[in-house]
């Protein structure tokens, strides 16, 4: 298979980007500057991801569709006020998470944001789960572009005006040279920042434009440091089919309502574990010194016992030191705990830590 | 005077007397990117040709590095392991990595030029 480019892909190459295969897309890894540089930027500046390759599908349906993807996903539907966004899963009837993703109420229906290589596989099952009742579309028509860090909202309102009227996880739709856009206030950096979703043939220009209004294009290598600096999780490293939203530390993402009422694909398994808890549970790891604990990584106890495994570890450019996550044994998941950490046959020193490393940035209360 | 030549491992080798001192290359550091942890071998350490004698890690992924002839490391540049990015900065330079007194100078003759590395380089990243 042929692999496939975002509309950006010109852009990334004027921008002499260093390309890497990802989901099956061409992206770019990191421009001329490098990771850390790319990093700081957007911590200090303002950062565009170009997550195209990410799905964006559309489901339209009225209170039928509410009804039946309350059965799918632990979430009060109900209560979603219209261009408001929430956090979820979709699991299997084990809990275990075929992927992590973004809902949003839209008018005649919803927004569903997913993973690049969990897309295909969550719009077949979701089609099969709602029994093709309603129009789905896997919208490949539409690129996806974020802009994250604390002066994005300046440059993105210079091109958009009124997208700074939007409050942390909600969006509405924008218009723009006739172009219909939608813009979330969300990101995968900690930062303050937006998603805008709008048609291919219009990607490229509107990038351009927050380019020329000072914002500089982030490769995937930045997005990963800046993800796990908060303490965000990756599909494929900390999440999968073989992890529960429970083990995954995420419950806070799983309404209590729901939990009560139950009756969600995986809702015994999660109520089962909320009461009587897990065996391993994903945490925060700070090595001691600089070294770096990469996944796959092994984790001991002080008794040399073998109690988990790294999922995610890098060097954290705003931290300044090496930073990690993984799954333990829940006996040893309490904050402070000693560890240590197989690297190149030597275990080195670590604790286990709250997350997120860096904190974040979001904003709440606009109006 | 001094010889200085380089390894299809990316490393470069300056040789004053029997000392060596021994470093990455610039190309090294581009391929790399941004360098944020270094391991150095221990000073007193026997290392032998094209054996691992430390580690770099970038942002992306760990590196080893290789020593380019066999010796024993006489002295460590510690200012690279506090500050990695120093690599980045001045990598054929300030950035060495560790000095050997080296076992066989014959050694040298089996590794590349400037202008062979340079080419090298080229056809390696091509």
């Amino acid at each position: 298979m042929d692999t496939k480019k975002t509309s950006l892909y010109q852009l990334h190459q004027d921008s002499k980007a260093k390309f890497v295969e990802f989901a099956g897309y061409q992206m770019p890894i990191q421009y001329s500057e490098g990771i850390v540089e790319e990093h700081r930027f957007t911590r200090n500046h303002s950062g565009i991801f170009d997550v195209s390759h990410m799905g964006q599908l559309f489901i339209y349906g009225q209170e039928d569709l509410v009804d039946d993807l309350e059965k799918v996903f632990p979430l009060d539907l109900k209560n979603l006020k219209l261009n408001h966004s929430k956090y979820s899963f979709l699991m299997s009837d084990n809990a275990g998470i075929y992927d992590d993703l973004i809902i949003t109420k839209i008018k005649d229906g919803f927004l569903i944001i997913l993973n690049a290589a969990c897309k295909e596989n969550d719009f077949k099952i979701l089609k099969a789960l709602l029994n093709d009742k309603y129009k789905m579309i896997l919208d490949e028509e539409r690129s996806l572009i974020a802009i994250q860090g604390p002066k994005s909202v300046q440059i993105l309102k210079s091109v958009i005006q009124g997208v700074e009227n939007l409050n942390f996880m909600s969006g509405n739709w924008f218009t723009l040279d006739d172009h219909n856009i939608y813009v979330t206030r969300s990101g995968y950096t900690g930062e303050d920042g937006f998603e805008v979703s709008l048609t291919n043939e219009f990607a490229d220009g509107f990038t351009r434009r927050l380019i020329d209004k000072g914002a500089k294009l982030i490769g995937l290598g930045a997005r990963d440091t800046l993800r796990l600096e908060a303490g965000l999780c990756l599909y494929g490293h900390e999440l999968s089919k073989d992890k529960t939203p429970v083990e995954a530390n995420l419950k806070w993402a799983i309404s209590k309502e729901r939990i009560l009422k139950g009756n969600f694909i995986g809702s015994d398994i999660i109520a089962k574990q909320l009461t009587n808890g897990v065996s391993k549970i994903r945490v925060g790891i700070k090595p001691e010194g600089r070294i770096i604990a990469r996944e796959k990584t092994k984790i001991y106890n002080v008794s040399d016992l073998e109690i988990g495994e790294i999922t995610s570890g890098t060097f954290g450019p705003s931290v300044n030191g090496p930073v990690a996550m993984g799954y333990v044994e829940n006996e040893f998941s309490k904050k402070n705990t000693k560890i240590f950490l197989e690297v190149r046959g030597k275990k080195h020193p670590a604790t286990i830590c709250s997350l997120p490393f860096y904190k974040k940035n979001y904003v709440k209360g606009v109006n | 005077m001094s010889e200085v030549k380089f390894s299809k491992e990316h490393e470069w080798i300056k040789l004053e007397g029997d000392i060596a001192t021994i470093g990455i290359t610039k190309h090294a550091t581009e391929m790399l990117g941004d360098i944020v942890f270094t391991e150095l071998p221990e000073k007193g350490s026997k290392v032998e040709k094209d054996g691992t004698a430390g580690v770099v890690e970038s942002t992306k992924a760990a590196s080893d590095v290789y020593t380019p002839v066999s010796g024993e490391v006489v002295d460590l540049n510690q200012s690279i392991v506090d500050d990695p990015s120093k690599i980045n900065q001045d990598p054929e330079n300030s950035a060495w990595f560790f000095k050997l007194k080296i076992k066989d100078k014959s050694e040298m003759d089996t590794l590349m030029n400037k202008d062979e590395y340079d080419k090298f380089a080229k056809e390696s990243s091509a």
